[in-house]
């Protein structure tokens, strides 16, 4: 089983962008697991055709500990396992806490056992790595393969080298390596070459650039993935490339996140280079 | 123990370089500033480093915050029902720890004996204790309708931001007959336990202090402030103030109540004992309500009689005089008797004292008493003037520590404020060599070329039993048994093992007749470890 963590700046597209490459992976036969790790539970809703999930911790509040893991998992497009951690409301205690607990419950009900027969499983991350609960998953290798979406724009670019730190300190005492950048495109200037120069030098490749394509955004309003709501758009078939790029990857990388400066001089260059 | 006389002879600058020797060069530097040679000192300004973090590694004889708050201030008064929010075991091992005593009184309301926790589980960490709070205070509610409930944060409420003050004041409302208030002292506040009591201070001053305006009867109202009743000290001064004819509006906070706290605005005059855990809340009742505050102590006869003289001449009554003296007069021939027997026993030998914010330095009166000589001593939570005296109060750098800790702005109080005395009488009393807000600290009162070292930790503690081979020493529970393996009497000033009380003059009595029975007696010496006998230990296996 391949473990996958998708990592990326808030609002730059991570659960659009998983669940619609999840969906690819389907297509290509594989079985999936889909944990939402973000307290809004919003991480499956493409896949079930929304939000009727009941979290994790929910299931924890409510059952104790009769939990089963029948409660807490639920089975979405072409049955693909989706699971959310879920969490406190905004502004009271502690998310990170919640993701950690909620990772442990799913092991000790035995959603990762050979005899699932998973293929995937993919975490799907709230946000910067802003705690240790937000890296739990890449933390005691429960994700070995991390992801970062990312575009051309520089907040972005700035979590995805921060991201890129925290990888950089659990690989030394894990397994945890980064597969790549997946570029969501912004449509910013040069921003498939920014992306790709700004991989290289993070050690590693830009697995795949996503267009931007308003049927996304018409499927997410429909509650479903792309590929779902209707296969024949080009932007299915984006997917699934991205869905055969990750699954044929065999490159897995020690990031070599650069310096502010380093970083600014780079998008400088890009940024800049049709205005020169 | 054949190097003892040898050991005694060390110059006290060996002895420091000896303790320092082991630390690597960065600690080293650190540690020096906190060991201090007594010497006379020319300049104002603090000579000793206190009240810094600890350093890592160091295995410290300090407590935390909360430890402060609830433990040391908050935990003496009666019928205040204290919640500790957070996991068991924060509320389970601060639950009457201390050996403050408490008379129930007439209306036996008394939560003292009882532990009350919030008892938080993980879920709670995750989803925030604010509900879980709030049922708990409802539930102390129904069960003892208690007068006042206080909340008490412990680390993890801090980190996952539950908003104590909130739920308090909206249970505080909802009742309507039942003060509700919280402490924020989660324990990683501050360097040690000083930061609990001066958030104590902060909240008691803000939420109870003035709620009861109603006049209490008696001619020499005082609040005595920094006296916990360890033991039943505060039994014992009580009796002496009933018998001079002294009242105590309230005690901060042996043997106190909700109420005693509310009407503490209304006494003329605040005596503090333990100046570092409580000299906030003396300074803030001055600046609202004018009432003046001095410095006391109760610890050792003479001490006593000096305090109860200060309180009288304040006063300046002539009638509270004369009774005062005429108690002295009572009580001094019953310590004098004992001194005669006792003091040929203890005379010459010498003491070490490494506790608290005053209690290291209250007490070398008593030793001195029984003849004894404090060859090294310090705190474990004092401030720069609780060692050198409060003249260096403006010289004292305040660090991010002590800035993240509210202070509170006081103004005088538009209705309440009441100066108890005319500037003039001040200056004439202050001219007789009276002090007003005065506080000396430990250092000027010991010997030069005594050792004085802050926040004294394991190592250094038997590192400095072992090269100056005190007759006993004084601190708490966390240092008993490592002293007394190394084969010398150990004293527990904090709750005084199963003793007390030590204050006025039925304390010191005491004090003599316990330190007697401790360094005349050989028991520890004789003590050794089968290795100590025979280092090589043989067996056999039993089938051969």
């Amino acid at each position: 089983m391949r473990k996958v963590a998708i990592y990326g700046k808030g609002g730059i597209g991570k659960s659009t962008t998983t669940q619609n490459t999840v969906a690819g992976l389907m297509e290509l036969g594989r079985k999936i697991m889909v944990v939402g790790c973000d307290p809004k539970a919003d991480s499956t809703r493409l896949l079930l055709g929304g939000l009727a999930q009941k979290s994790v911790l929910d299931a924890l509040r409510e059952e104790g500990e009769e939990v089963e893991l029948d409660d807490i998992r639920k089975a979405g497009y072409g049955g693909t396992w989706c699971v959310e951690s879920g969490g406190p409301e905004p502004g009271v205690g502690c998310a990170g806490r919640g993701i950690i607990t909620s990772i442990n419950m799913l092991e000790s009900l035995g959603a990762y056992e050979e005899s699932e027969g998973l293929d995937y499983a993919f975490y799907d991350v709230l946000g910067d790595v802003v705690c240790g609960g937000f890296a739990m998953p890449i933390r005691d290798g429960k994700a070995e393969e991390i992801y970062i979406v990312v575009s051309g724009e520089m907040m972005a670019m700035y979590a995805a080298n921060n991201i890129s730190k925290g990888i950089v300190k659990f690989a030394q005492t894990g397994s945890v390596r980064l597969g790549g950048l997946i570029c969501n495109s912004r449509a910013v200037d040069n921003e498939k070459e920014v992306v790709e120069a700004f991989a290289e030098k993070l050690g590693t490749h830009m697995i795949y650039f996503v267009p931007r394509d308003n049927d996304v955004q018409r499927a997410e309003i429909n509650r479903k993935t792309v590929v779902e709501w209707n296969p024949d758009v080009p932007q299915a078939s984006v997917y699934r490339g991205l869905a055969k790029a990750i699954d044929e990857n065999k490159r897995l990388e020690i990031p070599t996140p650069l310096e502010i400066e380093a970083l600014e001089s780079l998008l400088m260059a890009y940024g800049l280079m049709d205005a020169a | 123990m054949a190097t003892k006389n040898k050991s005694v002879q060390r110059e006290p600058a060996d002895i420091k370089a000896e303790l320092l020797q082991k630390y690597p060069p960065k600690v080293a530097r650190k540690r020096a500033k906190q060991i201090m040679i007594n010497e006379a000192r020319q300049s104002e300004t603090p000579a000793i480093t206190a009240n810094v973090r600890t350093i890592p590694g160091i295995i410290t004889m300090r407590g935390c915050t909360y430890a402060g708050c609830k433990g040391v201030i908050m935990g003496p008064t009666r019928d205040i029902v204290n919640i500790t929010h957070g996991p068991i075991g924060c509320g389970f091992y601060s639950w009457l720890t201390r050996r403050n005593q408490t008379d129930p009184g007439p209306d036996g309301e008394n939560y003292m004996t009882y532990c009350f926790s919030t008892d938080m589980q993980e879920h709670d960490i995750i989803f925030g204790g604010e509900k879980k709070l709030a049922a708990a205070i409802q539930e102390a509610y129904d069960l003892f309708h208690p007068k006042s409930i206080a909340v008490f944060a412990t680390c993890p409420v801090g980190l996952i931001g539950d908003d104590i003050h909130t739920v308090t004041a909206q249970m505080k409302e909802k009742f309507g007959d039942c003060n509700v208030y919280a402490f924020s002292c989660e324990g990683y506040k501050g360097v040690s336990q000083s930061a609990g009591h001066h958030i104590a201070n902060n909240q008691v001053f803000r939420h109870i202090v003035g709620e009861n305006d109603a006049e209490k009867p008696g001619r020499y109202r005082i609040n005595l402030l920094g006296e916990y009743n360890i033991g039943g000290d505060g039994f014992e001064i009580d009796r002496i103030f009933n018998k001079c004819g002294i009242t105590c509006i309230s005690t901060f906070s042996g043997n106190s109540t909700y109420d005693q706290f509310a009407s503490a605005h209304t006494a003329d005059l605040n005596a503090v004992m333990c100046h570092r855990s409580i000299n906030y809340v003396a300074d803030m009742m001055e600046t609202k309500y004018g009432i003046p505050w001095i410095k006391v102590n109760f610890i050792g006869a003479n001490a006593t009689a000096k305090s109860l003289r200060k309180i009288a001449q304040y006063f300046g009554d002539k009638e509270l005089i004369d009774k005062v003296e005429e108690v002295i007069g009572e009580e001094m021939p019953a310590v004098e008797a004992a001194l005669k027997e006792i003091s040929p026993r203890t005379g010459g030998k010498t003491a070490m004292l490494f506790v608290g914010g005053s209690r290291a330095h209250h007490y070398q009166d008593l030793f001195a008493e029984l003849g004894m000589k404090t060859i090294s001593a310090g705190y474990e939570f004092a401030h720069q003037d609780d060692y050198e005296g409060r003249q260096v109060l403006p010289n004292i750098k305040l660090d991010a520590d002590s800035r993240n800790i509210e202070e509170l702005e006081v103004e005088a109080d538009e209705t309440r404020f009441r100066p108890r005395m005319t500037d003039k009488r001040m200056k004439a009393l202050e001219k007789t060599g009276f002090k007003f807000k005065a506080y000396d600290g430990l250092a000027p009162d010991m010997e030069k070329q005594t050792l004085i070292v802050d926040d004294l930790n394991q190592y250094e503690a038997e590192k400095l039993v072992e090269l100056m081979r005190p007759d006993i020493f004084c601190a708490g529970i966390k240092e008993k048994y490592s002293i007394q393996k190394l084969g010398v009497p150990m004293k527990q000033l904090h709750s005084y093992d199963s003793g007390g009380p030590y204050a006025g003059f039925v304390g010191a009595v005491n004090f003599y007749h316990e330190i007697d029975r401790l360094v005349n007696s050989k028991v520890w010496s004789y003590m050794q470890a089968p290795w100590q006998k025979d280092p090589q230990l043989s067996a056999s296996y039993n089938w051969e």
